[in-house]
């Protein structure tokens, strides 16, 4: 057990998946020599040559497609996109022919690539830097979607995705980058599968659901909630698609509230997805209708609005609040139990 | 210059400026820097070239009939492209890889695909119809000039392997200006990828000429990028050959990546949905017919004295043999398992898609006496079909 950031925890679960299959290849701008703008290939050029880690060109579209025809030869590609607002050129190569060339070949050509995007807001950068475009690939059908929220995952997450037969899109919570954790490297088969979520604070009146950036501020939320006598359950949810529904419904039936929240806008979002699927599983166990907290329907604001763009520690309080019956910000005290 | 599209300005798929082994008429043009490339090929390979053509413009109508008969929803004719397809085709290597776009039917003829598996696609029964690694060729991209990219993708691969193999990327005039096609040629340019560049220029995408797309030659970009361009007689099927064969041999040999423009015609509609008398200028087709990539390798071989009655009959006998044989491959392939929609998705267990087919399934064997399979369910779908009641 070793304390890492998680940006120290991908650096080293990239290091072991490539010095375990010869076929990985790390490929994106800026990765090789600088170690990528985020620094997460640091040294990883160096020890394993141009070939293993390739600088490309600046083209989103010709990273994810030419990790296409590598995985058609059979190697097993890693692409990182710079930032999350970046992907959109490529996104056609995503959603048209990584996510479809297994179904297309019914089944004789796989597509073991990983794409690695950090997401999400909270660090002051300009526009096309902060935004969580998770939603369009969790809607496409033949892609996995994960999101890390600690170095623990982060380390073995990594590496499951790459081991994993199917294309994963990695989202990397930028702003938790540096924040450090314990970190046991030597973890194996003993680690949660890659589409396994997480009760990583056990509670009985709320269930709270989170991915990625805002699993610390639920944890924020459940300290906060305590204080006042409210036993919060926080779920990292760790897998988008699929959504292990399981132990979101195991803890819904449990608590009969439900609170999900997400940085990525409201409307399509994964909130409403899980809002809804836990509304037809568990219906008749809800207390409450099940509350979303997210960005707002607009494009990612200027820095020094992302404040009040990003769901904080108060705007979940308040729907916890709300599940609750207790007062909130859009009932008032009249609601008051 | 011929100019038929005024509205911008100069036609650029004449046959000016291309580089010609067999002229229209037949005879045989010298060129230094080709012949070399084709000097091995005899009478007797002429004439399995010829025959290739012939069945694979025989394939083309019979499935454009099928087509018209309601038996498959769309077809996307070669018609006039057959030298372009088959010259490249055949100077392939067994261990060479194609990517292709939809229309490459002479190519996989060539790579030899089953009929059936060439016939499910239009047939609405599969996604794509053959295995991409036991012929050597992707499943051809719809997206327009998406393939590029895996080509260049594949073709690192390989020489990151250590191998010689090849890779070919078929993509029509109109892929030219998509940007997957321009990043595939800066990054085989880059890596030096041994890829083969295959523009067959049929002069139209869909409705769009190419003027529409270029302002200069095809071929004219690819220097630009650092690769070396040729541009041929694409109704030439030993211009074709030779090129094809000039730009494997770069890549094989380290040479890294070659750009080949063959400039042909589509003598036909873009599919068989459209109808190209609302876009063709009058006296084109006629001015293309000409130059008609099957009559000139038979003038070609009748100068040689080697075109027979009997040749042309044999061939024709094959080709309709060929047809036939399509026809009733296209009609056995059954109506797929309304269950296996929810195959291939993924390699590995996904409990979303999981939990839908087993409710799919219950849903399908609630239907009392009928199969758990759907069967029944899709014979009430044919028995309700087009009536309002």
């Amino acid at each position: 057990m070793s304390q890492m950031t998680m940006a120290g925890a991908l650096n080293d679960g990239l290091r072991r998946s490539l010095a375990r299959d010869d076929k990985v290849v790390l490929m994106g701008e800026d990765i090789g020599k600088l170690g990528g703008v985020f620094r997460i290939t640091d040294k990883l050029q160096a020890e394993f040559g141009p070939r293993r880690v390739i600088d490309t060109p600046l083209a989103e579209a010709g990273i994810i497609g030419t990790a296409v025809g590598l995985a058609i030869r059979g190697y097993r590609p890693v692409c990182e996109i710079q930032f999350d607002g970046f992907i959109y050129p490529g996104f056609d190569q995503i959603v048209a022919q990584v996510a479809k060339l297994h179904y297309r070949t019914r089944g004789n050509v796989r597509m073991p690539i990983t794409i690695r995007v950090p997401f999400g807001g909270g660090i002051g950068a300009v526009e096309h830097h902060s935004e969580s475009p998770e939603a369009y690939f969790a809607h496409t059908a033949g892609l996995r979607v994960v999101s890390c929220s600690n170095p623990q995952d982060a380390h073995t997450m990594i590496q499951q995705a790459i081991a994993s037969d199917d294309p994963v899109l990695f989202f990397e919570p930028k702003r938790r980058y540096w924040q450090k954790g314990d970190v046991d490297t030597e973890l194996g088969a003993e680690a949660a599968p890659l589409g396994q979520a997480r009760v990583v604070q056990p509670g009985t009146d709320v269930t709270v659901v989170a991915y990625g950036p805002l699993v610390r501020t639920a944890l924020d939320v459940a300290a906060a909630a305590a204080d006042d006598g409210v036993a919060v359950e926080v779920i990292d949810l760790r897998s988008l698609s699929p959504v292990d529904f399981a132990t979101v419904e195991a803890s819904v039936r449990k608590t009969g509230r439900l609170v999900i929240t997400h940085e990525a806008a409201q409307s399509g979002g994964m909130g409403a997805e899980i809002a809804a699927s836990i509304t037809e599983r568990c219906f008749d166990w809800l207390e409450a209708a099940p509350a979303r907290v997210t960005g707002f329907d607009t494009p990612y604001p200027p820095a020094s609005l992302e404040e009040a763009f990003l769901p904080d520690l108060d705007r979940i309080l308040d729907a916890v609040d709300r599940v609750l019956g207790r007062r909130n910000s859009l009932t008032g005290w009249k609601a008051t139990a | 210059m011929h100019k038929a599209h005024d509205e911008y300005g100069v036609h650029l798929g004449s046959l000016e400026d291309v580089v010609q082994l067999v002229r229209s008429d037949g005879t045989r043009v010298n060129n230094p820097g080709f012949d070399p490339w084709v000097d091995d090929v005899s009478t007797e390979q002429l004439i399995g070239l010829y025959e290739d053509m012939v069945v694979v413009r025989r394939i083309d109508t019979e499935a454009t009939a099928l087509q018209r008969q309601g038996e498959i929803g769309l077809w996307p004719p070669l018609l006039g492209q057959e030298a372009a397809q088959i010259g490249s085709a055949r100077a392939l290597r067994r261990d060479d890889f194609v990517f292709s776009s939809y229309r490459e039917n002479g190519v996989a003829y060539c790579r030899g695909i089953d009929f059936t598996d060439l016939m499910r696609v239009w047939r609405g029964s599969a996604a794509s119809g053959w295995n991409p690694y036991e012929v050597g060729m992707a499943t051809p991209a719809v997206i327009i000039g998406a393939q590029t990219l895996h080509a260049t993708g594949y073709a690192l691969g390989c020489k990151h392997d250590g191998v010689d193999s090849a890779t070919i990327a078929y993509f029509g005039d109109g892929a030219t200006s998509q940007g997957d096609v321009n990043e595939a040629l800066v990054f085989a340019a880059s890596f030096s990828a041994p890829v083969v560049f295959f523009c067959q220029n049929n002069q139209w995408a869909i409705s769009e000429p190419v003027g529409l797309q270029s302002q200069r030659h095809i071929s004219d970009r690819a220097p630009g990028f650092g690769i070396p361009s040729m541009r041929i007689d694409g109704n030439d099927v030993l211009a074709v050959m030779a090129a094809t064969r000039i730009a494997l041999d770069r890549a094989r040999s380290g040479g890294g990546p070659t750009f080949i423009e063959a400039v042909t015609y589509r003598m036909g509609p873009h599919t068989t949905s459209d109808d190209p008398t609302r876009y063709r200028p009058a006296g084109e087709l006629d001015e293309w017919r000409a130059k008609d990539p099957i009559a000139r390798i038979a003038s070609l071989l009748d100068a040689r004295g080697a075109f027979t009655e009997e040749l042309r009959s044999r061939v024709d006998e094959k080709a309709d043999a060929v047809a036939s044989e399509l026809r009733a491959a296209c009609l056995s392939i059954p109506k797929p398992d309304p269950l296996t929609v929810f195959d291939h998705v993924f390699a590995e267990p996904h409990s979303g898609l999981e939990r839908q087919k087993s409710q799919y399934a219950a849903y399908l064997a609630s239907f009392g006496d009928n199969d758990a399979d759907g069967t029944a369910d899709s014979d009430a779908d044919s028995d309700t079909d087009g009536s309002e009641s």
